[in-house]
């Protein structure tokens, strides 16, 4: 029972970070149509830049330069290419995303080599007990503080002009853009938004019980494609869901895998995957996803 | 305030011509209706004043100003800082956001202190909007629809308001409603260019009018002069008594 629960904790938690990836990716496609494939690298820069400067700065200030420079790539990348980009089909803008991520990725592998970057996190490997439970303490800060981001995203997107906007474009951009509502900005926001969200999921993909920040960290990221998917790609809602989904799966089935033999070694890593092909063959537009309608 | 002028316009999509060299004028503070059939180019005529040309992959040439000041090369989002304002046709309300919200998204443009100023005299001229506030904008009906459509507008504050067949499939009730409402709008001082194809109820509200034909001004003149005429009547509805044998025989020649 305590295994279990220790499970759930765990699943819960990096589900919650899972989350933070996979609202990014939901915000940028609300606002810009566009599905991300550069995610992962934005993930990767701001890791990088944590895990290289609090040697230097500190923990605190790291995160922070590395939060906003996560944020400043992302919105970069909106102005350089995907604004200018005149395209007549958003699967092309995808595909120029994969080429920005090659770009960015291939520099940041070459940067890091073998290495695995230490965080510098100031809760280190302590451990927390709840009666016979034992959750590392870095599990619940990073529950804690997904829970955090994700409210205060959740209830400006409700409640603030910029969530009206946002959500005005990607309900009608030209509509929106009728009214006054400047899309080049919404957009930019979007991608700036989701670039800092991926830099706070990097730092807790990246502490213990994980080693550290390594080349293949950006590879962890792609678990939060699933659970954006699954999810529903244009529902903020389905992305929580959907990183939880995917947190608790990954954990339950890599902690029972000794009693799940005949699946194979490393059934966790697939899970999310195979979560998500049984879900969207129920439901194709995901679990909270718009079904696209088309009038006869 | 300012005239609304459009001065040689000239508009593509791609290979097609949509509009060839049209001209006109909304003195401010005026009513202007512009009238004609499907496909003569009156919306693009609003797409081109309203900077939304892009979203369909258009490109213009000449100008619309506004007093001293080009609309021309402006975003859409600009065109409405600039006091322009448009009403697209079939409503376009964000449908899944609440009748509040909606309003909001009209207004976002401005300082907050005139937000609230403009948000009273919205549901003062539309009260159900003030009882729906809550309810979510797809679920009103179409005549609801088009007041929140209108009220959207005029939050931005609009010295211009340009308007897409804002009767358009509504009942006949509700279409003089809304006619009403222009007409009050239009009091308060705001110029309206009325783009409509219920041709009586346009001229009725109007003291100026345009017709388009095949994307140019086929005819213009006082509303009052047009009404008078048989002109429109003739060139446009082809429902004077006279031509009935000819559309008869014409519908006959082309389905045989």
């Amino acid at each position: 029972m305590t295994t279990f629960v220790e499970l759930l904790v765990n699943g819960i938690s990096i589900g919650a970070v899972y989350a933070l990836i996979a609202l990014g990716f939901v915000i940028i496609f609300k606002a810009t149509e566009v599905v991300n494939f550069a995610h992962a690298s934005l993930l990767l820069a701001g890791g990088y830049l944590v895990a290289r400067l609090w040697p230097l700065v500190g923990f605190w200030a790291a995160l922070l330069i590395g939060v906003a420079a996560a944020a400043l790539v992302a919105a970069a990348i909106e102005f350089l290419v995907i604004r200018r980009a005149d395209v007549a089909s958003h699967s092309v803008l995808a595909i120029v995303t994969i080429g920005v991520d090659i770009v960015i990725t291939t520099e940041l592998t070459r940067q890091i080599g073998t290495d695995v970057l230490a965080m510098g996190d100031p809760w280190g490997s302590e451990v927390v007990r709840f009666g016979g439970v034992t959750l590392a303490e870095t599990r619940i800060v990073a529950l804690v503080t997904a829970a955090a981001l994700i409210t205060a995203f959740l209830l400006a997107f409700k409640y603030t002009g910029w969530g009206v906007a946002m959500r005005a474009a990607a309900e009608d951009a030209e509509t929106a853009a009728l009214m006054g509502v400047r899309l080049g900005r919404v957009s930019m926001s979007a991608w700036a938004v989701a670039g800092g969200l991926a830099a706070v999921a990097a730092l807790f993909l990246c502490v213990f019980p994980t080693p550290g920040l390594d080349r293949s960290t950006s590879l962890v990221a792609l678990k939060a494609f699933p659970a954006a998917i699954l999810g529903g790609l244009d529902s903020t809602t389905g992305a929580l869901v959907g990183g939880l989904v995917i947190g608790v799966t990954e954990s339950m089935m890599s902690g029972y895998q000794n009693d799940m033999v005949f699946l194979g070694r490393g059934i966790g890593d697939v899970a999310p995957f195979l979560v998500m092909l049984v879900i969207l063959l129920i439901r194709p537009a995901g679990l909270f996803g718009t079904k696209e309608l088309a009038r006869v | 305030m300012a005239d609304l002028v459009v001065r040689d316009l000239v508009v593509g999509y791609g290979p097609v011509r949509a509009l060839r060299g049209v001209s006109m004028r909304v003195p401010s503070g005026s009513i202007v209706a512009v009238l004609g059939a499907n496909g003569a180019g009156k919306s693009t005529l609003l797409r081109a004043i309203s900077g939304t040309l892009r979203f369909h992959r258009g490109a213009c040439r000449g100008a619309v100003t506004l007093g001293d000041r080009r609309l021309t090369g402006l975003d859409a989002a600009s065109v409405v800082a600039r006091g322009v304002v448009q009403v697209p046709e079939g409503r376009r309300v964000f449908a899944r956001m609440t009748v509040e919200e909606n309003l909001r998204a009209g207004g976002l443009g401005r300082p907050r202190r005139d937000y609230a100023k403009a948000h009273d005299q919205v549901v003062e001229l539309f009260p159900v909007l003030r009882d729906r506030a809550r309810q979510r904008a797809g679920l009103l009906s179409g005549g609801e629809q088009q007041m929140l459509a209108i009220g959207r507008a005029l939050m931005a504050g609009p010295t211009t308001l340009l308007l897409d067949e804002p009767t358009l499939g509504l009942a006949p009730l509700m279409a003089a409603r809304i006619a009403e409402t222009i007409k009050e709008i239009n009091s308060l001082g705001t110029s309206v260019l009325l783009v409509e194809q219920n041709v009586a109820m346009a001229l009725s509200l109007a003291s100026h009018a345009y017709v388009l034909e095949v994307g140019e001004v086929a005819l213009e003149g006082a509303a009052a002069d047009l009404r008078a005429g048989d002109e429109v009547r003739r060139r446009y509805l082809g429902v004077a008594d006279a031509v009935e044998g000819t559309l008869e025989t014409r519908t006959l020649s082309r389905w045989s």
